[in-house]
C-alpha cells in the first residue's frame, strides 16, 4: 500500500555555510499510511519539530523529498499550498495563535483560505467545533475570554476544520491538567474514527504515547535510530534510555521483575496489559 | 526564515582596545566625533576624521564587511541627499553642467561629496559603537552619563531599565513571530502575495497574537520583578561597576584633540 505521507531521504542544515551551520535531519526516511496513529517521541532539540514542519511545506528541504499522496510537494507552488491543507499541523501551545473577534471566526479561518463556499465553511466550523466539544454558545465568544484549555481546543477546531487527510499535532496536551489532557486525546481520537484521517502526535511522553498510538517512532539526533509497535519499541529499553527518554513505568516494573526470574513477558507498556500478565501468571502458577 | 536573520544586537564579542574601553568614555567619543563631523568644512577636516575612523575600525577588528554591511539600508539615503545637494546648491560663477531647470555648480559637487562622507561616516562610527559595545553596557553608560539629569527629576533610571528590555525582548519577539507564522501559513494564510491592502490585511493574523503575547510577557516580567522587591533605581547598587582606566583619560583626550584639531584645520583655508 502506498503510504500517505513519506519522506525520502530527507535532510535538513539550518545556517548552512556559516559557523552556526547545523545538521537538524539527517537523510530521513519516514512514512505514515492511511488511518494510522503514529506517536514521534524525542527530546528537545532530537529535530521531531522540524521533521513535521517539512511535512506539510513549511520548511524546505536542504535535501531529499516530501511527498504526500505519492506527489512531491515541492514540484511546484500549487502542490505545496494543496499539500499544506492535506496535512494539518497544530503548532505547540496553539491557543497563542488566536487573533480574531470570535471564536467562530477563528476556527472558519482555514477553511476560508481554502476557498470554499460560506455553507460549506459553516458546516465544517460547526463539524470541527463538535469533534473538540465546543457548545454553540462558545461560538460566538471572544477567544480571548475563553479558559486556557478551552482556548487550545479552539486552536485545534481550527486546524481540524480544514479536514486534512493527516493531522499533526505537536505537544497537544502540553501545560493541561490530566482532565484536560483525557479530553484532548478523546477529541482527537473522536476525529481519527470519524474520518479515517492519519494522526500524528508528537509527544516526549512515554505513558501517553503507549497508551494512543498504533505505532512509534523515535528520533534522536535528526535520525530514527527506533521504530514499530509500541512493544516492540519499549523492549530497546537500554537504547531508550541511553537517549534520555526512559520507557513507560509498567514496562520497568516488568523488566524488573523479569530480571528477578519472574516469568513475566518484559514488553507490556499499559496498566490493563499489566493486569491480564499478572493474572495469567497466577492461574500458570495454579494460584487462582 | 529571513526574519532571523536581521542584525539588531549587533555586538560582535572581542578584546580589541576599542571592546575595552570604557563604554561612557565610547559614548562620549561618539559625541566627540559626530560634533566634529559636523563642525569640519573643508577636505583636511574630513580627511583627518577619515583617517581616524579607519585607524579605530583597523583596531576594532570587526572588518570592513561588517560596517559596509550595515550601510546597506541607508544606500538610498544617501544616494538621495547627494543628489538634492548636487542640484539645488546655489553657486557662484558658471554652472558646470545646466539642463531644463537645474544648474549643477562647483559648489554642489563639492557639498555633495561632503555630505555622502559625512553620512557615511556617522553611520560607520555609530555602527563602531554597537559592534563593539554589549547592548547591556551601553545602557548602564547612558544611564551613568545622564545620571546628573536625575537631580532634575528625570526619570533616566526608568529610562534606562526600559531601554535594556526593549534589547532583550527583540530576538524573544523575532522567534515569537517567525512560529505564529507558522502557524497561520498552516491554517493557509498568505504572507507573500496580493497587493498592498491585501498584503496589510494579511498581517492582522500574524500581528494580533504578536501583541497579546508582548503583553502577555509584559505582565509576567513585571510580577516577576516585583517578586524580586525591584522598587525602581533608588538605593540600588550594580554587579557591573563602571570604572574609569588610565586608557580611557587617553582616548578621551585624543578625542578633544581632534575636535581642537578639525577647529584648527578649518580655520586654513585647504580645498
Amino acid at each position: 500500500m502506498e503510504p500517505i505521507i513519506e519522506t525520502q531521504k530527507l535532510s535538513h542544515i539550518y545556517s548552512a555555510g556559516t559557523p552556526f551551520e547545523h545538521i537538524a535531519l539527517d537523510q530521513i526516511d519516514f512514512s505514515a499510511q492511511k488511518g494510522e496513529y503514529l506517536g514521534i517521541i524525542g527530546h528537545t532539540g532530537s529535530g521531531k519539530s522540524t521533521l513535521i514542519q517539512h511535512l506539510n511545506g513549511l520548511l524546505k528541504p536542504t535535501s531529499g523529498k516530501v511527498l504526500v499522496e505519492g506527489k512531491d510537494i515541492w514540484q511546484d507552488k500549487a502542490t505545496t499550498r494543496w499539500a499544506r491543507f492535506q496535512v494539518g499541523l497544530v503548532f505547540q501551545y496553539p491557543e497563542y495563535q488566536l487573533f480574531e473577534e470570535t471564536v467562530y471566526k477563528d476556527i472558519s479561518f482555514g477553511p476560508k483560505n481554502m476557498g470554499l463556499n460560506e455553507q460549506e465553511v459553516d458546516r465544517r466550523v460547526r463539524e470541527a467545533a463538535g469533534f473538540v466539544g465546543l457548545a454553540d454558545s462558545v461560538l460566538e465568544q471572544s477567544p480571548f475570554e475563553l479558559s486556557g484549555g478551552q482556548k487550545r481546543r479552539v486552536a485545534i477546531a481550527g486546524v481540524i476544520a480544514m479536514e486534512p487527510a493527516v493531522l499533526i499535532l505537536d505537544e497537544p496536551t502540553a501545560g493541561l491538567d490530566p482532565v484536560g489532557v483525557e479530553q484532548i486525546l478523546g477529541n482527537i481520537r473522536d476525529y481519527h474514527k470519524a474520518k479515517n484521517a492519519t494522526i500524528i502526535i508528537v509527544s516526549h511522553s512515554m505513558e501517553e504515547m503507549a497508551r494512543t498510538a498504533d505505532r512509534l517512532v523515535v528520533i534522536n539526533d535528526g535520525r530514527i535510530p527506533i521504530e514499530g509497535a509500541p512493544a516492540e519499541v519499549f523492549s530497546h529499553g537500554e537504547e531508550l534510555e541511553a537517549i534520555g527518554l526512559g520507557v513507560p513505568q509498567m514496562t520497568r516494573i516488568f523488566h524488573r521483575l523479569n530480571a528477578l526470574g519472574v516469568d513475566v513477558d518484559p514488553s507490556v507498556y499499559t496498566v490493563e496489559q499489566a493486569k491480564t500478565a499478572v493474572m495469567e501468571l497466577l492461574k500458570r502458577k495454579g494460584m487462582m | 526564515m529571513a526574519l532571523k536573520d536581521i542584525t539588531l544586537g549587533q555586538f560582535f564579542p572581542g578584546n580589541s582596545f576599542l571592546h575595552k574601553l570604557d563604554p561612557r568614555c565610547k559614548l562620549l567619543l561618539v559625541v566627540f566625533f559626530i560634533v566634529s563631523l559636523f563642525v569640519a568644512k573643508n577636505a583636511a577636516g574630513y580627511g583627518l576624521m577619515l583617517a581616524v575612523l579607519l585607524i579605530c575600525i583597523l583596531a576594532s577588528k570587526v572588518g570592513f564587511k561588517a560596517i559596509l554591511r550595515g550601510m546597506k539600508p541607508i544606500f538610498f539615503i544617501v544616494v538621495f541627499t547627494a543628489v538634492l545637494n548636487l542640484l539645488y546648491t546655489p553657486g557662484t560663477g558658471t554652472p558646470l553642467v545646466e539642463f531644463w531647470i537645474f544648474h549643477i555648480y562647483w559648489e554642489g559637487v563639492r557639498t555633495a561629496i561632503f555630505m555622502v562622507f559625512r553620512i557615511m561616516m556617522l553611520i560607520s562610527c555609530t555602527f563602531l559603537l554597537t559592534y563593539t559595545t554589549s547592548p547591556i553596557l551601553l545602557t548602564d553608560a547612558l544611564e551613568s552619563l545622564l545620571g546628573p539629569l536625575k537631580t532634575l527629576h528625570m526619570p533616566i533610571h526608568e529610562l534606562a531599565m526600559m531601554m535594556s528590555i526593549a534589547l532583550r525582548f527583540i530576538p524573544t519577539l523575532i522567534e515569537e513571530t517567525d512560529k505564529i507564522m507558522a502557524a497561520q501559513k498552516a491554517r493557509g494564510a498568505d504572507f507573500e502575495s496580493g497587493g498592498l491592502v491585501q498584503k496589510a490585511k494579511s498581517l492582522i493574523p500574524l500581528l494580533v497574537p504578536l501583541f497579546i503575547s508582548a503583553f502577555r510577557r509584559a505582565d509576567e516580567l513585571a510580577v516577576a520583578m516585583e517578586c524580586r522587591c525591584y522598587h525602581g533605581g533608588e538605593g540600588r547598587t550594580r554587579m557591573r561597576q563602571l570604572k574609569y582606566a588610565f586608557r580611557d583619560y587617553i582616548a578621551l583626550a585624543l578625542g578633544l584633540g581632534l575636535c581642537a584639531a578639525v577647529f584648527y584645520l578649518n580655520t586654513l583655508g585647504i580645498f
